[in-house]
């Protein structure tokens, strides 16, 4: 097919009317990508009767130059370089309505160090085209000459801890619970309880913003309160998620200030602020030493399913090169979407310097970060103390276990909740690095605990048996010992 | 109330065999493991006094455990952490860092508010301890 477009003249190629986006050069089945272009994996669902092979050169095409006739003014440019190249078409394991579709991009036809800028081409009106019933982004490649244009997370895994002095074990917070309607000298409480108790982080939750019932003003300066009375009572860097998301860039600056005065050393933004104003933030972060966290709220709106929308490791691999510290990425145990190989990947995506193509884990390519400062990962929603040793033997030391219901709803109060946390992440580090198998022992490891730990004893029998097991709908396609696909 | 930095800080004190575990552990990842000592416990005090060098070559923790006697016979009332440095490119940072041994008594510290305008407050701790002089604290 690249041939037919190869021996056709030049004045044929162009003459006005319309023609097939394959026949226009957006389908190259020889083209090998270079090292500096950007690859997207699309799966495409073509409508009834369109050939996949023209639906991913059409993907190529409304995604980067092409409209849907000709255009005499592409003999005007080097079209041949700007123009998106689908290479690879092939057909999603077990679902013969579905492809996978691989598309090249010249690094030219973006700007520098603009996710905007990227989403604008990428899922523009791409995703609205008719021919295509759904239409979703799996996985890109980005090379490290296009990754090198980003600044990366303000902070970073590493600096965080030396900035808080934490080492060795993963960090542990909590979602202020109720979310909304209490008063700010209320809020403060529940911050205070958490932080003495045990907790490194307390969080605002993603709507809390300045509400009738609490101005913004007023939870922070509770909070700050909080946080450094419980500085007071541990000796220990404390911290709360002071959410600034707000209606414009002004009020979001405005209120990052405000807790930059008061002492915070981490400020959070919501997903729905937008990849802009996200950047934005990410720069006045690293200006001000501050630690960015980042909410996640809307993304299951278009990461969920897995015929439509921009799959969650794609938003991974944005965030962090958009520039955030923290993000929410799964806990596969807890209330929330998360299959336990489709996470594992997420999670590389977010800490390895180096992310190798690992199908079983929805990883489709070979992924660089070129020293790109590390993200956090945070795991939140319906995780409790017994569930400890499962949440290091899956999700690691190098993340953030928000405990909201399992700190706060602990029958003896919010600082016995957090106790029991942190006494049972101790004891589950301690036994890990003695070299027992946590994944085992782990259950009579805290049984072990509680007996030292009151807090710990009644943690566990309040929600030993609580577990959410229900079929992930973004599970990946290949199984661990596919080896299909170059 | 005790002071609560370090890795294990919420578990009843290590035993010498549970020390010396972990830093098999540190050992076994190719970690220098750094004995500090401390009468200072603010939590922004970063630098604690090094007992001599980390100890980068070193392949059998009784050499550390034996350090760490000798370190709490000079600084019994101290607080002495055992931290581990692992210089991996990306991380070139601490892995782990776990106190092993503590004053008697913990005072504990003050929390100072200024109040500037409106209602915002600064804030400033400041461990009761070191209202004394370096060496006389504990």
């Amino acid at each position: 097919m690249a041939t037919e477009t190869a021996q056709r003249s030049a004045a044929d190629r162009y003459k006005a009317g319309v023609m097939q986006y394959k026949e226009m050069g957006y389908w190259q089945p020889d083209y090998e990508p270079s090292d500096t272009d950007i690859i997207a994996l699309f799966r495409i669902s073509p409508q009834d009767g369109v050939d996949a092979v023209e639906a991913a050169a059409a993907v190529a095409g409304e995604s980067s130059t092409a409209t849907w006739t000709v255009v005499w003014t592409d003999r005007l440019t080097a079209c041949d370089k700007y123009r998106a190249k689908a290479y690879k078409v092939e057909q999603v394991p077990g679902n013969p309505e579905q492809w996978f579709a691989y598309i090249a991009y010249d690094l030219d036809l973006f700007e520098p160090g603009s996710i905007a800028n990227l989403t604008a081409s990428i899922i523009g009106n791409v995703f609205g085209f008719k021919p295509l019933k759904a239409l979703r982004l799996e996985d890109m490649r980005l090379p490290v000459a296009y990754v090198k244009t980003f600044d990366g997370p303000a902070t970073g895994i590493v600096v965080e801890r030396e900035r808080l002095d934490k080492f060795g074990r993963p960090l542990l917070g909590a979602t202020v619970k109720p979310k909304l309607g209490l008063s700010g000298r209320n809020y403060g409480r529940v911050v205070y309880e958490a932080l003495k108790g045990g907790l490194d982080f307390t969080k605002d939750d993603e709507n809390i913003n300045s509400q009738p019932f609490m101005h913004w003003r007023d939870r922070f300066l509770y909070c700050m309160e909080a946080v450094k009375k419980a500085e007071a009572a541990s000796g220990e860097i404390k911290g709360t998620y002071l959410n600034v998301t707000a209606a414009t860039m002004e009020d979001m600056y405005e209120r990052a200030e405000f807790a930059k005065e008061l002492g915070s050393t981490i400020v959070m933004i919501d997903l729905v602020i937008g990849y802009t104003a996200i950047q934005s933030m990410s720069k006045w972060a690293r200006r001000n030493d501050m630690i960015l966290h980042l909410h996640r709220a809307g993304h299951s709106t278009y990461t969920r399913q897995k015929s439509h929308g921009v799959s969650f490791r794609v938003i991974s691999k944005w965030m962090r090169l958009a520039g955030v510290d923290h993000i929410h990425a799964g806990t596969v145990v807890g209330k929330l979407e998360g299959d336990p190989n489709t996470t594992r990947g997420f999670y590389d995506i977010l800490r390895e310097d180096f992310v190798p193509r690992k199908l079983e884990h929805g990883v489709f390519f070979d992924q660089p970060w070129a020293s790109t400062r590390k993200v956090m990962p945070v795991a939140s929603g319906g995780i409790h103390a017994g569930q400890m040793h499962q949440l290091i033997d899956l999700l690691g030391e190098d993340c953030v276990l928000q405990f909201g219901g399992g700190t706060i709803g602990h029958p003896m109060g919010i600082a016995a909740g957090a106790v029991a946390n942190r006494v049972a992440l101790e004891a589950m580090i301690l036994a890990r690095n003695e070299g027992r198998d946590i994944k085992a022992e782990g259950p009579e490891i805290l049984e072990k605990a509680g007996k030292f730990c009151q807090p710990l004893a009644q943690a566990l029998s309040t929600w030993k048996d609580i577990t959410f097991d229900y079929t992930s709908t973004d599970a990946p396609d290949f199984a661990p010992t596919a080896t299909a696909m170059a | 109330m005790p002071m609560t930095q370090g890795t294990f800080s919420f578990l009843p004190d290590l035993t010498d065999e549970q020390i010396r575990a972990q830093v098999k552990y540190c050992f076994d990842n190719g970690w220098a493991v750094n004995i500090e000592y401390t009468d200072d416990p603010h939590p922004r005090n970063t630098y604690w006094e090094m007992w001599d060098l980390p100890m980068f070559d070193l392949a059998d923790p009784a050499g550390v455990i034996t350090e760490l006697e000798a370190c709490k016979k000079v600084f019994p009332n101290h607080y002495i952490r055992i931290s581990a440095f692992d210089s991996t490119a990306g991380w070139e940072s601490l892995r782990i860092s776990f106190i092993v041994n503590r004053p008697k008594e913990e005072p504990g510290y003050h929390l100072e508010r200024n109040e500037t305008h409106g209602r915002t407050v600064q804030y400033t701790l400041r461990p009761y301890a070191t209202q004394k002089p370096a060496g006389q604290r504990y």
